[in-house]
């Protein structure tokens, strides 16, 4: 059974993002690349299936400029057998749609049981792509997953949702998107990273159409205001004042 | 001559930087507080093949060079010098002469599971009169048919509680340099046991021990190349052990260097953050900058003795003296950064100045480098 991984290669969430004075991007320079947190879920799941659940070769598939190759040389290095590149140039390409149809085309010329994304990439928070790559692929989709058991040609799924959980069983070959707690993603080990080096990683043009959607402007959100001091002795005083400015003034209640 | 790091080094800095920010960082001030021994973290650095870094794949080991091995140290020792400290003796002091001197019998049965960190090795090097000069040792082995008698005491042996294998210097002649031979002891070994173990002032998680040698029976297999030789794998094992303990020092500084940073920005006093005041800018400027010194030597060190057929042991002494010295100096301009909350326990430079300490003492003190850097350049006419 042959696993895929969709990753997204994003800033460092240590990393201090500024936006270009332009509004047209952030700047990237000096910015640390890693692989999507979210992403290195599904790396880890991906070879816990080669592990124990029969799984053969796990494929990592990603979307990016030519830095990208680090980042899935990382997932190589944790024990995935094989990558991809299907590279861009340095211009943004911010279009979900247009980067799931690339990685649909990608993913169809393999034969996937099971494809892990993370559930959303974490520099742009969109949580599209996934969903989007099922569809295209008109294969089903469970997100913010956080187990997976494999039995057959099914997998039943277990997602999160607003005080309570999901479980969801889909037949193969599905996309699952992972949510923290799936798994714990292993180091790479040193052999692992000696390994790396020698699988294959083939790197090709993305084959992209023109963008349904762009983005028009980055801006800063709005500088946090000093937090202001409810003086006074009386606690029945302040309490009232406080309910008034959260009324009046921050307009919460 | 630029040192950039290959793929490969990005990676293992990539991968050890993480293991330490996430294993060994939420428990060093615990190992501090308690003196524990990191166990569960040396188990953890085994499986990633960090136990053996240097040894080649045949003998269990990662197969790396001794930059990467630097790297490692320094990224593990920039949150927990004790854990960099086991690494670097068992590796370099424990291992090493096994693996540049050994026979392959001698590799196949102590290398291999040294390599792979399931047993742990230490340098039995020291003795109460015999620190410095090491040529003092007095610890005895006699040769009775086919195996060794060894009587005698080492003292101040890093992970000597924890060792299972020691290599162990031996007087087996009168000549004071030529009549020491290196043997490799086990603890199993009937008479041999732990003595003291040290109450220290730092690097307190790895333990520091006499190690007592009553009429041991070593097997003639294992003396470590021939009688005589002992003095000179001494050497030639401290030499690459410097790099380690260059590279715990590096991390020691950093560690220094960031928690310095992040203090004088948040810091606020007559209305602004200290980090404004030039005083502040400039002891994190030269921090900053010995550090950077000190790396370059250390790298240079490293990447000299991967080349292989080079001496590098006023390079790799040039490495350890000012590593130790900048990691000394570091921490205590980082507790001077954080003024009173510096001295107190909750914050880490209090550790970071009393694990650097060790450092311009221990596999040579500072004095014994300059000796060594000195006579390498007045030897040459």
């Amino acid at each position: 059974m042959n696993v895929a991984v969709i990753m997204k290669q994003v800033p460092d969430t240590e990393a201090l993002i500024k936006v270009a004075p332009d509004g047209s991007g952030y700047v990237k320079e000096g910015v640390k690349f890693v692989m999507n947190p979210y992403d290195e879920f599904g790396v880890e799941e991906a070879l816990k299936n080669k592990e124990s659940a029969g799984a053969s070769e796990v494929t990592i598939i990603s979307m990016g400029p030519e830095r990208t190759v680090e980042a899935i040389r990382t997932g190589l290095a944790m024990g995935a057998d094989k990558g991809v590149l299907l590279k861009i140039g340095d211009d943004e390409y911010t279009d979900a749609m247009g980067v799931a149809k690339a990685l649909a085309d990608e993913l169809k010329a393999g034969d996937y049981k099971l494809i892990y994304c993370g559930k959303q990439a974490i520099d742009d928070d969109m949580a599209q792509v996934g969903p989007m790559v099922a569809q295209l692929m008109d294969i089903p989709c469970v997100s913010v997953v956080t187990s997976v058991e494999l039995s057959g040609d099914k997998a039943v799924c277990t997602r999160e949702i607003e005080g309570g959980k999901e479980v969801f069983e889909v037949t193969l070959p599905a996309v699952i998107a992972c949510q923290k707690g799936l798994n714990e993603p292993r180091y790479a080990s040193l052999p692992g990273i000696m390994k790396a080096k020698k699988k294959p990683l083939d790197i090709k043009d993305a084959k992209l159409e023109a963008a349904k959607s762009e983005i028009v402007k980055w801006e800063n959100p709005p500088e946090r205001p000093a937090g202001r001091i409810l003086e006074g002795d009386d606690p029945a005083a302040k309490a009232a004042e406080l309910v008034k400015a959260l009324r009046e003034e921050a307009k919460v209640i | 001559m630029y040192f950039q790091l290959t793929d490969e080094q990005k990676m293992i800095l990539d991968m050890t930087r993480k293991f330490a920010e996430e294993e060994l960082k939420p428990i060093a001030e615990e190992i501090d507080r308690e003196h524990k021994f990191p166990t569960e973290s040396v188990k953890k650095m085994a499986e990633l093949g960090l136990m053996g870094m240097v040894f080649p794949e045949e003998y269990g080991g990662a197969g790396m060079d001794y930059v990467s091995y630097s790297i490692a140290i320094e990224e593990v020792s920039r949150h927990c010098a004790s854990t960099g400290v086991v690494m670097s003796a068992h590796t370099s002091l424990g291992t090493g002469p096994i693996y540049y001197f050994g026979t392959e019998e001698q590799k196949k049965k102590f290398l291999t599971p040294l390599a792979q960190g399931e047993k742990i090795g230490c340098f039995g090097m020291t003795e109460a009169n015999a620190g410095s000069d090491s040529a003092g040792t007095r610890t005895t082995a006699k040769l009775d048919g086919d195996h060794y008698i060894v009587n005698g005491t080492k003292n101040f042996i890093t992970n000597g509680r924890e060792a299972d294998v020691a290599v162990v210097l031996v007087r087996t002649g009168e000549h004071k340099h030529k009549g020491l031979s290196m043997m490799i002891m086990e603890k199993s070994m009937e008479g041999y046991s732990v003595g003291k173990v040290e109450d220290k002032l730092g690097i307190v998680g790895s333990s520091t021990t006499e190690l007592i040698f009553e009429d041991v029976k070593v097997p003639k297999e294992n003396l470590l190349g021939n009688e005589g030789e002992g003095f000179k794998i001494g050497m030639h094992t401290l030499d690459s052990g410097r790099i380690g303990i260059a590279s715990q020092a590096l991390g020691i500084a950093r560690g220094s260097l960031e928690e310095s940073i992040e203090f004088a920005k948040a810091r606020e006093q007559f209305g602004q953050a200290i980090s404004e005041f030039q005083a502040i800018q400039w002891m994190i400027a030269d921090m900053a900058t010995r550090l950077d010194a000190a790396r370059l030597l250390t790298r240079r060190a490293a990447t000299l003795k991967d080349k292989g057929d080079v001496r590098f042991s006023k390079e790799a002494a040039m490495a350890k003296l000012f590593a130790s010295e900048t990691a000394m100096w570091a921490a205590t301009k980082a507790i001077q950064v954080h003024g009173g909350y510096g001295y107190t326990k909750e914050y880490p430079v209090e550790r970071y100045f009393r694990d650097a300490k060790i450092t311009e003492i221990y596999e040579g003190t500072s004095e014994i480098q300059r000796l060594v850097i000195a006579s390498s350049l007045l030897r040459q006419k």
